[in-house]
């Protein structure tokens, strides 16, 4: 039994309980709402050192901008990142999920991560969903057999490729790479082909825009420049908008006083371990 | 149609110089007909946290009555109340759940963090994704009007008085060119020491 | 032998098979048209796009008809390259027949008739024809694909329309402040406000960018001025 003060254990992983009202809404010809999606462009290539990823920064809904400035190169580990694209929530959230994976796993091993398990866990999660999980990484990382780097597609299937890219934006960033990338590149060179294909990506894909997100991952040390390159400045306003006090009709007002707790901060003792 | 405009309603939150608002219109109706109009789509949360739902209204409450529930649950273990950050991060969760079935709401997080009273203001679609600009946020079926009027009217540094008039400013004008949402609003301005709740005079049509 | 037991050969079978075939595309692209006393200013931005990718930064969407007349149009960009060639025409038979040339608001009848001649295959284009009326004064006409025509003051149209027309509301036709007053805008007023309704339209919609067009019509003729928008 469970009551209040005792509710029951949730079951973990994904509720279906609204599936069947939702169903029904739909049947009646009420249409399913479209989910925030990356119109992205995701890129990642290796180089001499390691690996650099790239992404811009635009989250759209349909033909809006949702969101101006969003962080599309997600931490997985301290030695690994990783790129999405497509379904922004299920980008997000598998990337988290696996994040934490990932932690428990080098807690467990006391090693290093590798980057293939990390890419082994995703595929694996990806796969279980058949594609409806609509996350396309780049992966990319370091570990004690080198650099890596994989493309991942919604369903599961995986690439390991020297050089990379994913989202609408791909077809333009790989044109880039394509005729410029070579073996063995130093990171300089590497940082401005990334910052290149990314900004084919947003000036000729219109589903990617904003600014340029780089993240350089070394052997022992990562290097993750947020907003490496404001690809588009926002044009100059010609006037200011402020209104003047009063300009809005009020019809009632209600003003609540918050009065102020008295919080008393207590610092950090040591635990006593004698 | 899609299911997210069959009650309508318009959501818009903003950042000020420590302040932030938050201010939704006030109509209930189903599909084009309108049933009540003096409906809350903006909820407290904690004194300095408030959580707006825009959306298939049924989803507006029930997801506002498993927030205010977990919310007490946490406030009641932890003994403090909930942060803005950390109250965003658990509804983000709580929809993210129900990936596959989801509640039609599009949430609208504005408050102030506990100790630092930093303006937070966030949104996320119906799956949880958190969306967290530095200067405004909207939602709800009157959004693409909202943006143009932010996007405009909106600037750095406005003071709660200032952040007012353009808040209501762009709400109103937004839903006078959205057919399924309008009918009177309500602004909140969330300040340290007070909050202002202010009901405003706008056209009935 | 019964046809009932004849073997199914679908290779055989003869149902008609429905095709379907859609004509329209949606080139995106925004017009704004604000109307004064003795003026009127029009923009469109000059991207040219289709789906996620993008046919040209610099085309432009204003099509003089004549003198003080200019046609903006954004929507289907074929339907937009036959309507005005079509229009342009129009107008010169106008001009040889009548030895005069079409005054801005015959050719807001004209337009209203040609889109209703294709009720039922209508134009896929928002159009918005501004000018100045037989009194010299600014005169925007907006209309629907199929050829309901609106005078007014101002008007936005196109993918960021939505976007774009509650600020011209609040700016120019003051609406919901308790303190403004009705009056007349000035050139130059009309002129920031449409540059700034396109840079907040830019920064959201994804099919309105890279620089807007700008014509001026007055009773001295039109002249052009360009501006940049974001290019992403």
């Amino acid at each position: 039994m469970s009551s209040v003060l005792c509710p029951e254990i949730p079951s973990p992983g994904f509720s279906f309980e609204n599936c069947h009202r939702n169903a029904m809404l739909e049947a009646k010809g009420l249409a399913m709402p479209k989910a925030q999606k990356t119109g992205t462009t995701i890129v990642g290539i290796i180089y001499k050192d390691g690996v650099i990823l790239g992404a811009d920064t635009r989250a759209t809904e349909d033909t809006t901008v949702a969101d101006k400035n969003c962080e599309k190169i997600h931490y997985l580990a301290p030695n690994m990142y990783c790129c999405g694209a497509g379904t922004a929530a299920d980008t997000e959230m598998t990337t988290q999920m696996v994040a934490s994976q990932l932690e428990l796993h080098r807690l467990y091993t006391n090693r290093v991560a590798r980057v293939a398990t990390a890419k082994q866990i995703l595929k694996q999660y990806l796969f279980r969903y058949q594609g409806y999980i609509g996350a396309a990484l780049v992966l990319g990382g370091v570990d004690s057999t080198g650099p890596h780097l994989y493309s991942i597609h919604p369903h599961g299937s995986t690439d390991k490729l020297p050089y990379c890219t994913m989202g609408s934006g791909s077809l333009a960033a790989i044109a880039v790479f394509e005729s410029r990338w070579k073996e063995n590149m130093d990171e300089a060179e590497g940082i401005q082909l990334v910052r290149d294909a990314i900004a084919a990506g947003i000036f000729n894909d219109l589903g990617s825009g904003s600014n340029v997100d780089v993240c350089i991952i070394r052997k022992g040390s990562v290097d993750y420049k947020r907003t490496y390159d404001e690809a588009n400045k926002k044009g100059e306003k010609q006037n200011s908008y402020k209104y003047a006090k009063g300009t809005t009709a009020v019809l009632t007002t209600k003003v609540v006083d918050i009065e102020e707790v008295a919080v008393r901060s207590i610092d950090l003792e040591r635990m006593d371990t004698a | 149609m899609s299911i997210l405009a069959y009650n309508g309603g318009a959501m818009v939150a903003m950042k000020g110089e420590n302040c932030v608002s938050i201010a939704a219109d006030r109509r209930f109706g189903i599909q084009a007909q309108t049933l009540a109009t003096n409906f809350e789509k903006i909820f407290e949360m904690g004194p300095h946290l408030y959580v707006g739902l825009p959306g298939l209204a049924t989803d507006t409450q029930t997801v506002m009555e498993k927030l205010r529930f977990r919310k007490n649950l946490y406030e009641l273990k932890e003994n403090r109340p909930m942060a803005p950050k950390v109250f965003s991060a658990m509804l983000s969760h709580m929809l993210y759940e129900k990936r596959f079935g989801p509640f039609f709401v599009e949430p609208v997080v504005a408050g102030l963090e506990p100790k630092t009273y930093e303006p937070f203001i966030c949104n996320m679609d119906l799956i949880g994704c958190i969306n967290q600009p530095k200067d405004f946020v909207v939602g709800g079926t009157a959004s693409a009007q909202l943006y143009g009027m932010c996007e405009a009217l909106w600037e750095p540094n406005l003071g709660p008085d200032e952040l007012f008039e353009t808040t209501s400013q762009a709400l109103i004008n937004a839903f006078d060119r959205d057919a399924i949402s309008g009918w009177g609003a309500t602004v909140y301005i969330i300040e340290k020491d007070k909050i202002t709740i202010k009901n405003l005079k706008t056209r009935m049509d | 032998m019964s046809l009932a037991l004849r073997p199914s050969f679908p290779d055989y079978e003869s149902v008609s098979k429905h095709n379907n075939f859609n004509p329209y595309s949606d080139n995106g692209g925004s017009v704004v048209a604000i109307a004064g006393d003795d003026f009127v200013v029009v923009g469109a931005d000059t991207r040219l796009s289709a789906g996620f990718s993008i046919y040209t930064r610099e085309q432009s969407k204003l099509f003089p008809l004549s003198a003080n007349t200019v046609l903006g149009c954004s929507g289907c960009w074929c339907d937009t390259l036959t309507l005005t060639r079509i229009l342009k025409s129009r107008m010169q038979m106008y001009q040889q027949e009548h030895n005069k040339t079409m005054s801005t608001t015959a050719c807001a009848q004209m337009l209203s008739i040609i889109l209703y001649y294709k009720r039922f295959f209508p134009y896929y284009i928002s159009n918005m024809l501004v000018g100045l009326d037989d009194e010299g004064k600014g005169c925007v006409y907006s209309y629907d694909p199929v050829g309901h025509c609106e005078r007014r003051t101002f008007r936005a149209s196109g993918s960021a329309g939505a976007l774009l027309q509650p600020l011209l509301d609040n700016q120019i036709g003051k609406k919901n402040m308790l303190n403004a007053k009705e009056e007349p805008v000035s050139k130059e007023a009309a002129l920031s406000i449409l540059k700034d309704v396109f840079i907040s339209a830019a920064e959201r919609d994804i099919y309105t960018g890279d620089s807007i067009l700008i014509n001026i019509i007055t009773k001295d003729g039109t002249t052009e001025e360009t501006f940049q928008l974001r290019r992403d």
